[in-house]
């Protein structure tokens, strides 16, 4: 009975190999072999990122724990490496541009969706669409060079004498800083907003419209008490992505946030942010402990960012329907 | 009724005004780039080398050819392993190993590139012991990787059942069917994402700090540091130098005037009724 079984397995095993030789030389076995290690090379790049920012960072690990999270100095020179000043930079920068930002972008989603014609509106979406291509850099060029000084000559000193008895507001201002950031921050998160927000205004069916305008609202009401709502999740998605975008920002926001490690309570004040000490310090850390530190930083960004992609993914799909992983 | 009708005006006027504002922003990039960047630009800056620091004059010649290179590195690396990925989620992907690569794609999409310049820094920079062009090609290869595929399953999908049908019931085997019906019925929307996906690698500048570094000479082979575009913008814009400020500027406007040109051009061959309009 045994010996039987294992004799058909051996036949059917020779017929399948038989098949598989045929299917490779016309070609479709081998084709179906070779796309699937291309895909599998995206798997294994992926996989690699995360064990080779872990691994690199076994050092500061080792030494810090998870009080590294939490110190506040940041010394290359004595060895002393805490993410706290990089963290409080970067969340702070990220959550300031988005209160800029989201009532932008909602507004001018709203209108693109509910008021522009389709025609001029998708012109319109191209042209804010646009703003996503311009290279990092280059706000960071503009930033330096045009914002800065109106932020320190105009902007600073007008918001300082309007609410500079709120710490939030006081302290000198040099133009550089948390402030300048996440300006810069909320016009590269815009089209974000924008463009995923009017898709998910766009998908709310006709008839809530309608519904809404027989019973007698003015189309105003219709839009914020009934489409609004209707289209909530892919708009806070939208809100989530353009923060994970923010958080990892790192040329424009390097260029005008001042650099400098210390945790103010001054939006005026120079901060930091964790990608941009990666860029300013990576290629001159001197010893391995800062480089494993850097790296550490790396391996905190990626978290965060890969938390924040996630909750938005899950919220913009829940919301329209159809998401890039089906 | 009257209040409410005010309301309604009021407020679509400040949603109008918020797109206004938006729209304007690029505007003003544009305007100011355009301002200061082309009284900088001129032959020189096109064809010289970058003088030393502080000295009056040179160029970025050897930036334009090194962002040149290290995009044709990318096209000839990043590009076929993302579209050969596609092929595969989109003709071949089915089950948990199909949703995986896709999620592995996404992963890679959101990670900052300054990320992504220390993953291709260890993977490319520590085993040869110096900055390189093939670590920047490596850098700018894991971007535009996750973008090739999503782009390349899109428009795959997009080609209607029907036509993969007739193929095969005419005899042709899957993979025939694949690149003969299927992939050129898709080319244009491919060519197209393929175009966007490299233009927007091509201003990244935090993966190529510390992979393909920078250069003030030219740069031979693929072994060596090479400049590029938007590294020199970034370290001439932070410099202390008057005429190194404005050669940021010229810079920053080729590199504006190239993006710009790769997204309309885009927009162009996807529809090319969209592009008028």
């Amino acid at each position: 009975m045994a010996t039987r079984a294992i004799a058909t397995g051996e036949i059917r095993g020779a017929d399948k190999a038989r098949s598989f030789v045929r299917k490779l030389r016309s070609g479709d076995e081998a084709a179906h072999i070779a796309t699937l290690t291309c895909a599998a090379a995206i798997l294994l790049t992926t996989g690699l990122l995360v064990f080779e920012l872990y691994k690199s960072s076994a050092l500061t690990r080792h030494e810090f724990g998870w009080a590294f999270l939490w110190q506040r100095v940041w010394d290359p020179v004595s060895g002393d490496f805490g993410a706290l000043p990089f963290l409080f930079g970067t969340v702070v920068t990220s959550l300031v541009s988005l209160a800029i930002a989201v009532p932008l972008g909602l507004g001018a989603a709203i209108f693109l969706a509910e008021l522009a014609p389709p025609r001029i509106s998708d012109a319109l979406t191209f042209v804010i669409e646009l703003l996503a291509a311009v290279p990092s850099v280059i706000y960071g060029l503009l930033g330096v060079f045009v914002l800065v000084p109106i932020m320190r000559d105009t902007v600073n000193p007008a918001l300082e004498k309007a609410l500079g008895f709120l710490p939030l507001f006081g302290g000198p201002s040099y133009g550089v800083g948390v402030l300048t950031a996440s300006v810069v921050l909320a016009v590269m998160i815009l089209p974000f907003i924008v463009s995923v927000s009017r898709e998910s205004l766009l998908s709310v069916p006709r008839d809530q419209r309608e519904a809404a305008l027989a019973l007698g609202a003015t189309r105003w009401e219709a839009t914020w008490k009934v489409v609004v709502p209707y289209a909530k999740l892919g708009i806070i998605g939208s809100v989530f992505l353009a923060l994970a975008r923010a958080l990892g920002e790192t040329m424009a926001v390097t260029m005008v946030i001042g650099n400098d490690p210390k945790i103010a309570s001054s939006l005026l004040a120079p901060g930091y942010s964790i990608a941009a000490v990666i860029a300013n310090e990576f290629t001159e850390a001197t010893s391995d402990l800062h480089l494993s530190a850097l790296i550490e930083l790396g391996l905190v960004l990626f978290a965060l960012t890969v938390v924040i992609n996630g909750v938005a993914r899950l919220m913009i799909l829940g919301a329209t329907r159809r998401g890039s992983a089906q | 009724m009257i209040l409410r009708k005010i309301t309604n005006a009021v407020m679509f006027m400040l949603t109008g005004l918020c797109a206004l504002a938006t729209i304007s922003v690029l505007f003003f990039i544009l305007g100011y780039l355009v301002y200061y960047g082309a009284r900088s630009l001129n032959w020189a800056f096109l064809t010289q080398l970058p003088k030393p620091a502080g000295e009056a004059g040179g160029g970025m010649a050897n930036a334009i050819a090194g962002t040149a290179k290290l995009l044709l590195l990318t096209a000839l690396m990043g590009v076929p392993i993302g579209f050969v990925a596609g092929v595969y989620l989109s003709e071949y992907g089915r089950g948990a190993f199909a949703f995986a690569v896709r999620y592995a794609a996404d992963l890679l999409n959101g990670v900052p590139s300054i990320v992504i310049g220390i993953f291709a820094y260890a993977l490319a920079v520590v085993p040869l012991g110096h900055f390189s062009a093939f670590a920047g090609g490596v850098a700018l290869s894991i971007m535009v990787i996750p973008i090739t595929i999503r782009t390349t399953e899109q428009f795959l999908r997009a080609v209607p059942q029907s036509l993969r049908e007739g193929a095969l019931a005419l005899g042709a085997s899957k993979s025939r069917t694949i690149a003969t019906v299927v992939i050129p019925a898709a080319m244009r929307g491919i060519l197209t994402g393929t175009i966007l996906a490299v233009a927007r690698v091509a201003g990244e500048t935090a993966p190529l700090l510390f992979t393909a570094f920078s250069n003030t000479y030219w740069s031979h082979g693929w072994l060596e540091p090479i400049a590029s575009l938007p590294v020199m913008i970034f370290n001439y814009a932070i410099s202390p130098y008057d005429d190194w400020h404005r050669q940021a500027w010229a810079a920053g406007l080729v590199l504006l005037a190239l993006m710009l040109a790769a997204n309309i051009a885009a927009r162009m061959i996807l529809s090319p009724k969209a592009g008028r309009a």
